[in-house]
């Protein structure tokens, strides 16, 4: 769905997207590197259930929220990719921290 | 004639209500709001129901809250049958926590306090920390106990005013946003408000203002004595349901975010946020439930609070002006189903109201106490 305009680079990083394995440039944004990847929902909203993808891209709308490394409602398009990234679905509200 | 019966001077919750049942008992209706950049409680608050604690030191305030609240269930319900919008009105009961003894015997004395000045209409329980806890696992051991009524609950109040709007929409109310008042004249048999709109004429008028009722009641021969108050809020990420009822402090909305709050200042007309109290409110919150500790928060504001000297609501027709009032209050969440029912009903006239006039701004005369 989406191709990037430019190239920033040759390095890559490998990111584990709904448990799958990816390759991406290094140096962009996780919500960059889901739609790169074809991904079609970034998360579940809480209230309706609907599906959603990344909207500005800059911050603003919290419709890019995701679990990054185990920790929920991430804003994806704040987080560069780093090496071995795990990033799931956010699906609806977040479970309760556990304590400690 | 008149092009209308009221003019409504402000379009927050105290505004709306009024202007809503006023058009619902069939009276022409203008309301004139501020702009964006008014300063508005209504759009700041915590979203309580709230009646344990208030009106200690005023017991016409102890029954007047207790009556709005019972009127809650029916108010809400005639306002989304009519609207069909949703206020997320739940009256699950509410919770004060106390930390150590002396808040908790403070409590207890309190609640007694209103309780007699309701004639036992007022119905509470202490609850000890075992108690509370079976209600709501997720409380820390530093909580000693609390306070609970039955009558207490919360909603949405962003969506309470979305529906009042509409509500007022739905009864032919005319609003008018971003309005700069110059000049009301008080004329026989009514009212001329010179607003950015034009001039305006009603037979009476309301004063719903907020802050801005000082000025505006210097117009029309009364003195509204208006305190300001900042009250700051965080707000949480959505979180699964842990908070099945409204704390004073920590309440979890319908759609899981949390609301953590609580905080006075005196800083004037500023409704800017400040570390110092965000800390002072996380810390306490955090205090009672552990668990928020590892919440994101994803934003916070500041909103001021309208208050008068003894805290307590002004319901005032002007001697100087008759057909001239002023709503004052800062609990629009609460007495909206008191405001559209019997507060329009006595500022329609068709109704006495000895509980309301007790709160005429007679009280803050000296020559009174």
């Amino acid at each position: 769905m989406f191709r990037r305009i430019e190239d920033i680079g040759s390095d890559t990083v490998t990111l584990w997207i709904d448990k799958r394995e990816f390759q991406v440039p290094a140096g962009i944004s996780v919500a960059a590197a889901v739609l790169l990847c074809g991904f079609d929902k970034v998360r579940d909203t809480p209230v309706s259930g609907s599906p959603r993808l990344p909207y500005c891209m800059m911050g603003i709308c919290f419709d890019c929220l995701m679990c990054i490394d185990g920790v929920p409602n991430q804003q994806a398009c704040q987080v560069e990719v780093r090496h071995n990234m795990t990033i799931d679905y956010q699906r609806g509200a977040a479970e309760l921290p556990q304590q400690e | 004639m008149a092009e209308y019966d009221y003019i409504i001077v402000g379009g927050g919750l105290v505004g709306s209500s009024i202007a809503y049942g006023l058009a619902r008992q069939k009276h022409r209706v203008a309301v004139l709001d501020g702009g964006d950049r008014s300063f508005r409680a209504s759009r700041g608050n915590f979203g309580l129901v709230w009646v344990q604690g208030k009106g200690a030191n005023f017991a016409p305030y102890a029954r007047l809250t207790g009556r709005a609240a019972d009127l809650w269930p029916q108010f809400t319900e005639q306002l989304t049958g009519e609207t069909g919008v949703g206020t997320d009105y739940q009256r699950s009961g509410g919770m004060h926590f106390c930390l150590d003894e002396q808040e908790w015997e403070e409590r207890v004395e309190e609640m007694e306090t209103i309780r007699a000045h309701t004639g036992d209409a007022f119905d509470y329980e202490m609850l000890n920390h075992d108690q509370v806890k079976q209600q709501i696992p997720q409380i820390s051991d530093r909580v000693l106990g609390a306070s609970y009524s039955a009558q207490d609950g919360h909603v949405n109040p962003l969506y309470l005013l979305q529906a009042l709007q509409q509500g007022m929409d739905h009864h032919g109310v005319r609003y008018l946003p971003n309005q700069v008042i110059d000049k009301i004249e008080a004329r026989q048999g009514g009212f001329r408000v010179h607003a950015s709109e034009g001039v305006i004429a009603a037979g009476k008028i309301v004063l719903c203002a907020g802050l801005g009722n000082r000025p505006l009641g210097e117009m029309l021969g009364m003195d509204i004595p208006v305190v300001v108050d900042r009250g700051q809020i965080m707000i949480t990420e959505r979180l699964q349901p842990f908070l099945n009822l409204p704390t004073l402090h920590v309440r979890q909305t319908a759609e899981g975010t949390v609301q953590i709050g609580y905080s006075h200042e005196d800083v004037g007309l500023d409704d800017g946020t400040s570390p110092t109290e965000l800390i002072k409110i996380a810390h306490r919150a955090v205090t009672m439930f552990p668990l928020l500790q590892r919440v994101q928060l994803v934003r916070a504001w500041g909103a001021l609070r309208i208050m008068t000297p003894d805290g307590n609501p002004i319901y005032q027709q002007s001697t100087q002006c008759p057909g001239a009032f002023t709503v004052t209050c800062h609990s629009g969440v609460t007495l909206a189903a008191m405001h559209a029912g019997p507060v329009a009903e006595w500022i329609a006239g068709s109704l006495e109201q000895d509980l309301i006039n007790k709160f005429s701004t007679d009280r803050f005369d000296v020559s009174q106490n």
